[in-house]
């Protein structure tokens, strides 16, 4: 857990980059990440969640049933610039592994970091998806990265 | 035609014999004849491998992406239950007990089993460590890994859980995990190669049925194995992506 957490409580309301938005309620409480675990999803090419593993499940608070079938941006915390994901998406778009330090939303509201990989599934030369996997990063790489976001929003 | 069949360097030794047995039941399987060809080395495996010498193999994770992406062979069943995961261990005396506690300048005695070792790092991460601060010492089994910690030779040692598991109860008593893997769908797979297309229908139907007689049972058991799970390509490709994502 952060020791700058407050445990504050509010509501957001946030705007994905496809004209929808959700008044979110955001919890400013960090759930740590559990050791030894990886995060793993899977899209189809516009960013529907069509694969959720156990640890995704737990971590997110969503059931799988609620996972599937969405977006993936219902992770996106408020805190994250926009411009990160955008350089997500360029990047896999180009048929490249991208990798970043993300801070994401539970369904409860409060927040977890990872560090994220995602590739970009091909079969017989066709992008069916994508593939994110998530993992434990150190709290250096999540202070640096607090600090990058907060001039990037 | 004699096929010839490999084990990943990194199967539990107590095992030999049972692939030298699980080898007479595939030739019988098979009506042909299979050579059993062993290797210490993962690389020179991967060199041989290369060369087409090997048609049939009980390959690590990581090596089967060469194998299917690049060498076209065909994942057909995975062990059921035997997930490949990963643990750093310290010794029990040893004041750290979680992976942040570890600082830049540690000795992790290591062996070059890729999956192990590739998770381990990713393990430590956490920490701040990556290759350009800690030194690594490499063994060619667990249990040499698990001496060099407890001799002082090495901080951590990273293990595959069931080579962990397999070490001596004395030698564990004196050791503790700072932290498991759970990754549950990283596992080795039994792969075919492009001279066994052939007979790729009936073996799979052969294995998977294995568990069924009593024949069948004692091969598995001589293995270590409770039975095998049909692969399907997709599942082998998702377990591949997940790897690649893992490989910097």
């Amino acid at each position: 857990m952060s020791e700058n957490d407050t445990g504050s409580v509010q509501e957001v309301l946030i705007k994905y980059f496809d004209g929808t938005e959700r008044l979110a309620k955001i919890v400013d409480r960090e759930v740590p990440y559990p050791d030894g675990k990886l995060i793993v999803s899977r899209t189809d090419p516009s960013g529907i969640i069509t694969h959720a593993n156990r640890a995704f499940v737990e971590m997110s608070g969503y059931s799988r049933e609620e996972l599937l079938g969405v977006n993936h941006y219902i992770l996106r915390h408020p805190d994250m610039p926009a411009v990160a994901f955008k350089d997500l998406w360029d990047t896999v778009a180009q048929g490249k592994k991208w990798q970043g330090y993300v801070k994401n939303l539970r369904k409860d509201g409060a927040y977890y970091w990872v560090k994220a990989t995602v590739i970009p599934n091909i079969r017989n030369g066709e992008l069916v998806g994508y593939t994110s996997v998530r993992r434990k990063p150190s709290r250096s790489k999540i202070k640096e990265s607090e600090a990058l976001y907060e001039t990037l929003r | 035609m004699t096929l010839n069949l490999s084990v990943s360097p990194d199967f539990p030794p107590a095992h030999l014999s049972g692939w030298f047995i699980f080898n007479t039941w595939l030739q019988r399987q098979l009506g042909t004849g299979v050579h059993l060809e062993l290797y210490d080395s993962f690389e020179e495996q991967r060199e041989d491998i290369r060369s087409g010498k090997i048609d049939l193999i009980y390959a690590n994770p990581y090596d089967a992406s060469m194998l299917v992406r690049e060498l076209g062979f065909k994942v057909l069943v995975r062990p059921r239950n035997r997930a490949d995961e990963t643990v750093i261990a310290v010794r029990k005396d040893d004041g750290r007990n979680a992976v942040e506690d570890l600082q830049p300048g540690i000795t992790v005695a290591t062996t070059a089993d890729p999956d192990v070792h590739i998770m381990g790092m990713i393990m430590l991460e956490s920490a701040d460590l990556d290759k350009s601060n800690v030194t690594f010492r490499e063994y060619d089994n667990y249990v040499l890994v698990a001496k060099a910690l407890l001799n002082g030779q090495a901080d951590v040692g990273f293990f595959l859980k069931a080579g962990y598991d397999e070490l001596s109860e004395l030698v564990r008593s004196k050791t503790k995990s700072l932290v498991d893997s759970q990754i549950s769908v990283v596992h080795h797979t039994l792969v075919a190669g492009p001279r066994m297309q052939e007979h790729i229908e009936l073996l799979t139907e052969r294995l998977l049925n294995m568990e069924e007689d009593l024949k069948g049972r004692e091969v598995l058991k001589s293995m270590g194995l409770d039975g095998w799970d049909r692969m399907e390509d997709e599942q082998t490709e998702f377990m591949i992506d997940l790897i690649d994502t893992l490989i910097d």
